[in-house]
């Protein structure tokens, strides 16, 4: 069993947890992910790693509900225990293996969206950790969607930017709109682009920076099962090649991923799992309605 | 009775089992079990012990079913395999001990697989356990994997008392049998369970969730966690795909992903989160004994099934006992045809698959005679969905993470035949991660080959 330490509500439907797993502590990477699973009869959920301390032997992860599983999840309270919590898996990012002194010559820019703000979380601060100083971009849909800033703000100061797309905090706009004012009309310059948040969201970065010419690595965040590279659900087409996101992934050269075909995978659990969660929500009651059982 | 013929097995109804999941075959009672191996000629030069790749004393333990005495038998099967109940259910008897059997010259062979199940479920049923070493040698073997390959092993070198630790990928131990192998052929909990739980009582120890070559490399087993040899029996478990238009649509699934949904996280069973799509009519492409399991699986789960295949029955890889199951089952064989696209919508979504006829041509590089396209006999069959089931090859994790770690150009590891030696000092590796997708019987043998390697090693060192 692996215990929570610490359980928080930091956003609308957003939860961290600090978790207890000695052994994915000692050996995760930023980039990497684990695979949570809450009890004999729970799905097996893939959420990126937002944080580790190899010291206390724990790993910070940040999920948002969206769906019965993780909606199960978000119920669990520091003292509880995840059934299974394998990792790390995936591998970790680029940076962690590249030749320190070439890296610090990169000016690197972070578009995070929303969720998508934790696996960001890690590559900032192992970088300023190695005192290379990069731009976060951070931007969601609204004030409340807004995770990290302070961690992030600790960090990365004034290289750190916040826009929603309400206006409804600091700026209006998406993260590709603050990206285009920085190169555009502040004169910044980036060898290199890293984009983590909804696959439609990492889309849009792609073809701002197919523009603008920034090499763009992504984070593909799929559907998967093992995530050991077993059952094969986690495939994307990246330039002519068949990549599983869970072994060769999950960060991939963002300018040859074939984003169109992966939202339309994406889809197809995700109904699946909606019915799931309206036969959770109403228990007893639930009595068609969802395409699911037989009442319908 | 008729000594040229089996004693028949008893099975459920096939219009009654394609509805459920409950295992097909019910096995012998005492009865029938002495009956069967009354047939059983104790031949002096066993030719059925050449035939088993675990070399099962079998002619011995017949003669102890034939008086009765089960618990004895056992015995004699536990001296050579660690998991009876498994291999009497998904060996492929026909081409092993019971293909060379004197008996089956003129008549039927005996029943071989049907004795061996009965004999460990009586064991099990009485609470009969296998023997663990008296002592232990001090020395610390790490086996990754807990499939058949890694059970045996351990089983073996446990025995010999070794302190051994098995690293599991996944939250339950059992390798392929608990997410390859559907329950209605091999249950879960009576029968992988407990020959797991044997393993254990041998003294050992499974460590679950491990996943080697990211939770921990080979290198910091041997340097930081004091093991003195490792086993990789890591199986092969990366999907293939066939690499034709739409193979990316949604409702595309490898076997692997459609069986692990249904046995390992048991989909099929409504009190279980994780989902599996109820299908109307499912395309199965492949042959194997995994196209038949995922074939059997989606029948059970409503669909009308067609089972497509390239070449003709005859070459059909599965064994002959499934394959006749799934006929009698309902599963429908489009032989000789092959899938050269899938018809998506503009969602993404499987509407059809398209097919073309073959004829059989030279025998090619396999001995097997080489599909030919029949140019022009395309024709389109209305699916919703299709479960790809074109073999396995091994995952790169361990391969990858692992200097000094020879592999050859199919990406699996090479190691010697006889005792499971690879190129790397007190790396030892067998199954499917060595010899590609195979079966459970094989991945047994080279697991008893490991042991015996690793013990040779290790009593020289």
């Amino acid at each position: 069993m692996y215990k929570i330490l610490k359980a928080e509500n930091i956003a609308d439907k957003i939860y961290l947890m600090d978790v207890e797993a000695p052994r994915v502590a000692s050996h995760c990477e930023p980039g990497q992910f684990v695979i949570v699973k809450m009890d004999e009869k729970g799905e097996r959920i893939p959420l990126t790693i937002c944080d580790y301390d190899r010291e206390k032997g724990t790993i910070t992860i940040v999920f948002q509900t969206v769906g019965a599983s993780t909606e199960k999840m978000a119920k669990l309270k520091a003292g509880d225990s995840f059934q299974d919590f394998v990792g790390p898996l995936g591998r970790p990012s680029e940076m962690v293996e590249e030749d320190l002194e070439e890296l610090k010559k990169k000016k690197i820019v972070f578009v995070a969206g929303g969720v998508g703000t934790a696996p960001v979380f890690p590559q900032v601060k192992w970088l300023y950790a190695h005192g290379i100083e990069c731009d976060v971009i951070v931007g969601a849909k609204n004030k409340d969607l807004i995770i990290l800033e302070d961690e992030l703000r600790a960090i990365a100061g004034d290289n750190l930017y916040i826009t929603t797309d309400d206006g409804s905090y600091v700026r209006k706009g998406m993260g590709t709109d603050v990206l285009k004012d920085l190169v555009n009309n502040q004169g910044k310059k980036y060898d290199r682009c890293i984009a983590i948040g909804p696959l439609i969201m990492m889309k849009f970065v792609c073809l701002l920076t197919k523009e603008l010419g920034i090499p763009t690595i992504v984070s593909m965040n799929p559907i998967m099962v093992d995530g050991t590279g077993m059952c094969g659900a986690c495939r994307l087409q990246v330039g002519d090649e068949i990549k599983f996101a869970c072994v060769d992934g999950p960060e991939f050269d963002g300018h040859l991923v074939d984003f169109d075909q992966a939202m339309k995978r994406q889809q197809t659990y995700k109904t699946e799992e909606g019915r799931a969660m309206l036969k959770l929500i109403e228990g007893d009651t639930h009595h068609g309605g969802c395409g699911h059982c037989s009442n319908d | 009775m008729d000594v040229m013929k089996k004693v028949p097995v008893r099975e459920q109804d096939p219009n009654v089992r394609n509805k459920n999941f409950d295992e097909v075959c019910l096995g012998y009672n005492l009865e029938e079990a002495k009956a069967e191996a009354s047939r059983c000629l104790n031949c002096k030069n066993a030719r059925c012990i050449q035939g088993c790749p675990v070399s099962i004393n079998i002619p011995k333990f017949i003669a102890e079913v034939k008086e009765g005495n089960i618990a004895e038998a056992y015995n004699v099967i536990s001296e050579s395999s660690a998991l009876p109940a498994v291999c009497g259910r998904v060996c492929p008897q026909e081409s092993q001990c019971e293909g060379v059997c004197v008996r089956g010259i003129k008549g039927e062979s005996v029943s071989i697989g049907k004795l061996e199940r009965f004999v460990a479920d009586w064991a099990r049923e009485n609470g009969i356990t296998p023997k663990g070493a008296d002592k232990k040698n001090g020395k610390k073997v790490a086996v990754i994997g807990s499939g058949p390959s890694g059970l045996t092993c351990a089983g073996d070198l446990a025995k010999l008392g070794y302190d051994v630790t098995i690293f599991e990928a996944l939250h339950e131990a059992g390798g392929v049998l608990v997410y390859g192998i559907p329950e209605f052929r091999l249950p879960k909990q009576t029968v992988v369970a407990a020959e797991v739980e044997n393993v254990k009582k041998l003294g050992v120890k499974i460590e679950t969730n491990v996943v080697i070559g990211r939770s921990m490399t080979i290198d910091q087993l041997l340097n930081d966690e004091g093991f003195d040899a490792v086993y990789i029996g890591s199986g092969a478990g990366l999907p293939r795909f066939m690499g034709i238009p739409g193979e990316n649509a949604n409702e595309v699934f490898s076997a692997n992903e459609y069986l692990t949904r249904s046995n390992l996280m048991k989909a099929f069973d409504d009190e279980y989160d994780t989902p599996i799509a109820r299908f109307k009519k499912v395309a199965v492409v492949g042959g194997g004994n995994v196209a038949m399991d995922a074939a059997r699986t989606a029948l059970r789960l409503g669909a009308e099934v067609h089972v497509i295949y390239r070449r003709s029955l005859e070459e059909l890889p599965a064994r002959a006992e499934e394959v006749h199951h799934a006929k009698e089952e309902g599963i429908i064989f489009d032989l000789l045809q092959n899938p050269t696209e899938i018809l998506t919508d503009d969602k993404g979504n499987v509407t059809g698959i398209k097919v073309i006829k073959m004829e059989l041509g030279e025998p090619d590089e396999s001995g097997r005679r080489r599909p030919i396209e029949i140019p022009g006999s395309e024709y389109e069959m209305d699916v919703d969905a299709v479960i790809m089931s074109l073999g396995t090859s091994p995952n790169p994790l361990i391969s990858s993470t692992t200097k000094g770690l020879e592999i050859n150009k199919r990406k699996c590891i090479v190691a010697e035949e006889e005792t499971g030696k690879t190129s790397k000092t007190a790396v030892y590796a067998g199954g499917d991660a060595v010899t590609g997708a195979a079966t459970v019987i094989l991945a047994m043998g080279a697991g008893k080959a490991g042991a015996k390697g690793i013990h040779e090693f290790l009593s020289n060192n």
